[in-house]
């Protein structure tokens, strides 16, 4: 895991962090995950807690055999999270692992 | 797997502290378009700019999009221009040739959807050539002119000393670029700065140009970042000051990751080569994005206050010392800038009578793009203005710092009075110029030659 980044590493090119942000409510990981489910997007690892009495989940989900593009499924659950009332960012992993790795 | 407090971080800073990428600038090479043959000049101009501005608005969606971070400039900056303007320069009609070149440059980045093109330039810091005179006089027609297009002259360096001629050359360009843009406050005066050691990989507008030292292609990041660096100085009133650039330095790191990382995906989209970040913090007019306010945050009144000068040194030491470590290249200016109509705070602590042009001069000697976006009265001389212009080079070149004099004879206003120029480039006040002039100094011409850094040779 520990290694000088040279160039855009390819490892993580298919890893996306989905975050779900809002007030705490029934349905949330059931409507996220099921428009992961419904595109074939692998949830390699969740966590949820809460901080600043924000309701967070934080998803690692694996895009490579998904059947939509990465544009594409940020629009479905971007959809849905609006639907629930809560608020989805969906962002490379890349992102994470630059900020907070050294 | 990352923490919460890692990810909910990275989302406060990118929505609630408006952390973004404030402009991705692509250098251009416009050597090969050189010919005597002014309309062949002007098609391979066109073609070439419009070819790799088109590339770097789909990289910059696409990149966009997958990281969610916004990029909110995309610019381009060629060869200067007056290079291109030599083969021209023995013709009668030279200045008009420049300004059809510039309104070139003006329709490609407007068809390829370009905010900014910077390279209306000239290096004179040793001396001028015909095609870098030509290219001067012509300055004030094209900035009125075009939309886009803009210019930087530099006219100093720690090698050459100054070139006093050109400072005076500079004054006169100024007050004739601010005349014939008077209908919107001589607002064509922001397009144009006076730079003593400009550096070839500026990512920022308008001091962009495209070097002689770089590659075919450049991708240069300018990143944000004020709110970021404020928030964290806001919440942490009780820490020492060694402590505070301790955190400085982090964030610093953090928010140039961010420029690193998207600037390399733009490059590799476009198939060409990642240059550098510039660890410039940029402020904006919208409120909260202020470098004045980081100041005020560390404990002073107002920016302006004794004090500033030192609160600024470590600000920029800790944003530079931060961001080195997280990019491979650092490049352009990185420092602060602190553009005075561009930053919410800094436009408050000269109405409030805290900061005065005196002051700002000497804050620019600790950070690095010099004086910038300052209005002065629409009848201050040419003279006067050099003379600013010679003070902020003579910072520069003795300190071995890039640095430029962005200024706005504003036609008709007084100081004191309230400019708004709108947009990006904010309101402000007309500051108060010393009254007792530099004329005679000025006037001897010639070169302030280059101090002496060290008997060591």
């Amino acid at each position: 895991m520990f290694r000088l980044e040279v160039g855009v590493s390819s490892m993580s090119d298919e890893r996306v962090v989905v975050t779900v942000l809002g007030a705490d409510k029934v349905g949330i990981v059931a409507g996220i995950s099921r428009v992961l489910a419904d595109n074939n997007v692998n949830i390699l690892d969740l966590t949820s807690s809460k901080i600043r009495d924000l309701f967070v989940m934080i998803m690692l989900v694996d895009i490579s055999k998904s059947s939509v593009s990465l544009e594409k499924l940020k629009g479905l659950l971007e959809a849905e999270a609006a639907k629930i009332g809560v608020l989805v960012t969906v962002q490379h992993e890349n992102i994470f692992r630059y900020m907070h790795r050294v | 797997m990352y923490s919460p407090e890692e990810i909910v971080e990275t989302y406060e800073m990118l929505s609630l502290q408006h952390l973004n990428i404030r402009t991705i600038t692509v250098g251009i090479n416009l050597l090969d378009c050189l010919d005597r043959d002014l309309d062949k000049v002007k098609s391979r101009i066109y073609s070439k700019v419009v070819d790799t501005a088109l590339k770097l608005s789909k990289a910059v969606k696409e990149v966009e999009a997958k990281y969610g971070v916004e990029i909110v400039n995309r610019r381009v900056a060629v060869t200067p221009i007056a290079i291109l303007l030599e083969p021209f320069a023995g013709e009668k009609k030279v200045a008009k040739i420049g300004l059809g070149l510039a309104e070139v440059l003006d329709k490609a980045s407007e068809d390829a959807g370009i905010d900014y093109i910077g390279g209306y330039s000239a290096l004179v810091h040793k001396g001028f050539t015909s095609g870098d005179l030509k290219l001067i006089e012509s300055i004030p027609e094209v900035l009125s002119s075009t939309k886009r297009v803009c210019s930087c002259v530099n006219i100093a360096s720690t090698r050459t000393g100054i070139n006093v001629d050109a400072a005076l050359k500079m004054g006169e360009v100024i007050k004739k670029t601010a005349e014939l843009t008077a209908e919107s406050k001589g607002v064509g005066c922001a397009k144009l700065v006076t730079f003593a050691n400009a550096p070839e990989d500026n990512p920022f507008m308008p001091g962009a140009f495209h070097g002689l030292g770089e590659p075919e292609v450049s991708v240069n990041v300018g990143i944000s970042g004020p709110a970021v660096i404020k928030a964290i100085v806001e919440k942490n009133q009780d820490l020492d000051l060694r402590q505070l650039a301790d955190l400085v330095k982090r964030a610093a790191f953090k928010v140039t990751r961010v420029g690193e990382l998207l600037g390399r995906e733009v490059a590799k989209l476009m198939g060409v080569q990642f240059s550098t970040v510039d660890l410039s913090l940029a402020p904006t007019p919208k409120q909260g994005e202020s470098i004045a306010n980081i100041l005020e945050a560390m404990g002073l009144e107002r920016c302006g206050a004794p004090g500033t000068t030192a609160a600024l040194m470590l600000l920029t030491d800790a944003v530079k010392k931060g961001g080195s470590m997280a990019t491979t290249f650092v490049g352009g200016l990185s420092g602060a800038f602190i553009p005075v109509s561009e930053d919410v705070g800094m436009v408050e602590a000269v109405k409030a009578g805290a900061l005065d042009l005196e002051k700002l001069e000497a804050m620019t000697a600790v950070c690095s793009a010099g004086l910038d976006m300052i209005a002065v009265a629409g009848d201050t001389t040419a003279e006067s203005i050099a003379g600013i212009i010679l003070d902020e080079t003579a910072i520069c070149v003795a300190n071995d710092k890039p640095g430029g004099v962005r200024i706005i004879p504003v036609p008709q206003a007084k100081a004191g009075e309230s400019v708004e120029f709108g947009g990006l480039l904010g309101s402000t006040v007309v500051m108060e110029v010393n009254r007792f002039k530099p004329d005679r100094f000025i006037k001897r011409g010639g070169q302030i030659p280059s101090p002496i850094h060290s008997f060591r040779g």
